[in-house]
């Protein structure tokens, strides 16, 4: 099957080159943050994870939102996402792919990754997390080949595949679970210390994967015989809309508990992020934007009128995932570090060759997603027609 | 035929390649003997030893910029602490380490300034440094356990199994930590380097280690060393008759944050009367 990854006309090898060429720029800049240290980017002292940790935290979210797809299908027999099933799969392949390369770029010693196993610590969350991440991973690549081998055989997928299926589901709510108490089990860090916070994970994961989810299926209709089904998009959009809402009443309640109790702790990082604190209003352009692309999106998911017309869906889902992008990508790791434990603000922004480290990866990420999803056209362009029940 | 230790290595290696490894080996010297014990298994008899090592600091003891100065410049170099300067000579806050530094009392104690307290002690610098807590949320989240508590209660790290990850910086609560951002022996000057203690790679972390170095030799931490008579104290807080142990159960001492549970061992006298 996997041949099919190789054979493609003009446009898809121009895609894949230009991917290429993005993370040939990538690793040259990673070339020399080897070289010299993280030193590179614009972490300090006062903000020692930046944008690398923010882009693996939010694509843990899109990984774990296959399931989003995999309960409908799997547990309420929901047919419409038969077709559709198999590209959440292969997106949270690529998305966790993603996630290991963005913890192995922001490493002061990648040379040493073999210590996280060689001295295995139960009591780091960070331990959890690479052991979940990497497990998941597996289960994706597994479930999702086993399927779609089974799919251009014409013949159901062996039984005890529905085992690991069943199980992707539990495993994905466990890794967005875990990357959240990475956070939410600091006791110096007011912003993060939050109850809610595994939930607004969650939340927000589960909106911006299918989100993205979205775009992708409307560009796979477009660009191949291959039609995950409108219904199916149809649903997924509903689904991103009750996630966002789940997502914004979330951070609702951390507003709250944070102005009403008159902590200043707790407030000192939201008022950093959407008004400045200290005279540095350096995130607040960013976290208003984030703001209002959410609003735009809800207002047009919420009406079915709006919703049901593709253009618009596919505009609601990109402001979404952009917002989220900000918000979860960017604005949620560096207000947990502003101010700092002094409580004096020290601000942080990327530098040149972190952004295009960063560029690198998401486009090793969409270089390992466009092979998976032209393998997943391929099979299906064959078997048009055909319904398999998995 | 005489050969160097580079001729040699690369003999050995070829021969070893070939299957000739342990020939070579056992006929050119003794690399181990049964019964050699390894020097460092035994305790120095000149080593200071606690139950659990503790510091207390009394500002009001300190009464220049330059006392304050002396006491974080023994510690910097005596630990080849690189210094990271601009061009105009200020601190370069880009790639700053630190193991101890003065910050003013609001940002020591945050939340326990207020408007009409006396202008003497807003103004007071106050040292900060690693707490060594009895509960370290550093050690905690460490994935490696390359930073990890002694029974002596220090917090130590190992610089050879750090990972980089930083996510001690985000655990620990009194940002006593330090990454190195790129190689900090450019930043260390030769002339007053320390040969005694190693220098450090890019890409680990780093912190106060309550001088254990020069604990084993029998001598008290650089800082405390390098203080004003009756500013600094380090001993054993669970032996009754150490002076720590005794200002710090007769006199009103606070410590930084110690709503969070993680129990710091630097212990700070405000007021500032006569000790001991």
């Amino acid at each position: 099957m996997l041949e099919k990854a190789f054979e493609g006309g003009k446009k898809y090898w121009a895609w894949l080159f230009f991917l290429g060429a993005l993370s040939a720029v990538g690793v040259y800049y990673y070339i020399q943050q080897f070289q010299f240290g993280l030193g590179l980017t614009g972490m300090n002292r006062d903000v020692s994870w930046g944008l690398y940790i923010g882009q693996f935290t939010f694509l843990v979210g899109v990984a774990a939102s296959a399931v989003m797809l995999v309960i409908p299908y799997y547990l309420h027999d929901f047919k419409k996402f038969g077709k559709i099933v198999i590209l959440g799969e292969f997106l949270a392949i690529s998305a966790v792919t993603m996630c290991i390369l963005f913890i192995f770029v922001d490493m002061g010693q990648p040379m040493r990754i073999m210590n996280v196993i060689l001295h295995p610590t139960p009591n780091s969350v960070m331990f959890w997390d690479s052991v979940v991440l990497s497990g998941y991973l597996a289960i994706n690549a597994l479930v999702g080949w086993v399927t779609l081998s089974a799919d251009r055989k014409g013949v159901p997928p062996p039984k005890w595949i529905k085992f690991f299926i069943y199980l992707s589901i539990p495993w994905a709510v466990s890794i967005h679970t875990v990357t959240a108490f990475l956070y939410s089990g600091l006791p110096a860090r007011h912003f993060w210390l939050s109850a809610v916070m595994a939930a607004r994970f969650l939340a927000s994961a589960f909106a911006a994967g299918p989100a993205l989810l979205i775009i992708l299926a409307l560009i796979v209709r477009k660009i191949s015989k291959f039609d995950p089904g409108k219904e199916a998009i149809q649903a997924i959009g509903k689904i991103v809309a009750y996630a966002m809402f789940a997502n914004v009443f979330l951070l609702g309640l951390e507003f709250f508990t944070a102005f009403y109790s008159g902590i200043p702790g707790h407030a000192a990082s939201f008022l950093y992020l959407y008004v400045g604190l200290e005279g540095h209003t350096e995130l607040v352009p960013l976290m208003w934007t984030s703001t209002i692309l959410a609003i735009v999106a809800l207002l047009l998911l919420v009406f079915p009128a709006a919703r049901k017309k593709e253009g618009l869906l596919a505009f609601a889902c990109l402001s979404l995932f952009i917002s989220l992008w900000i918000d979860k990508g960017f604005g949620l790791i560096i207000g947990g570090f502003v101010p700092n434990p002094f409580e004096e603000v020290h601000p942080y922004w990327p530098t040149m060759p972190e952004a295009l480290i960063t560029l690198g990866v998401w486009a090793i990420g969409f270089l390992v997603l466009s092979m998976l999803y032209k393998i997943a056209i391929s099979v299906r362009e064959r078997t048009a027609g055909i319904e398999i029940e998995h | 035929m005489s050969m160097d230790r580079r001729q040699f290595l690369k003999i050995a290696g070829i021969s070893s390649i070939l299957g000739f490894g342990a020939s070579v080996a056992s006929a050119t010297h003794t690399i181990w003997e049964p019964g050699l014990k390894p020097p460092q298994v035994e305790p120095n008899p000149d080593g200071l030893i606690a139950k659990r090592w503790a510091m207390v600091v009394d500002m009001s003891k300190f009464k220049t910029d330059e006392d304050i100065k002396k006491v974080t410049t023994a510690c910097h170099q005596t630990h080849n602490v690189p210094d990271f300067r601009n061009p105009d000579g200020t601190v370069d806050k880009k790639f700053e380490i630190k193991w101890i530094w003065e910050e003013p009392f609001g940002r020591t104690f945050p939340g326990s300034e207020n408007k009409f307290m006396s202008e003497h002690i807003k103004d007071m610098p106050f040292i900060v440094l690693c707490n060594h807590c009895d509960n370290p949320p550093c050690v905690r989240v460490c994935p490696t356990q390359a930073t990890f508590k002694l029974p002596n209660g220090i917090t130590m790290q190992d610089m050879h199994r750090c990972i980089g990850c930083r996510f001690c910086m985000a655990a620990c609560p009194y940002g006593a930590r330090s990454f190195n951002w790129t190689d900090p022996r450019k930043a260390i000057n030769p002339a007053t380097e320390n040969k005694a203690y190693p220098t450090r790679t890019k890409g680990v972390v780093e912190k106060c280690t309550f001088c254990t170095e020069r604990l084993q030799f029998g001598k008290i931490p650089a800082c405390v060393e390098a203080a004003p008579k009756g500013a600094m104290f380090f001993g054993d807080i669970e032996d009754p008759n150490s002076e720590v142990r005794k200002i710090v159960t007769s006199q009103l001492t606070i410590r930084r944050k110690p709503e969070l549970g993680t129990g710091p061992a630097v212990y700070y006298v405000i007021g500032g009367s006569d000790h001991a």
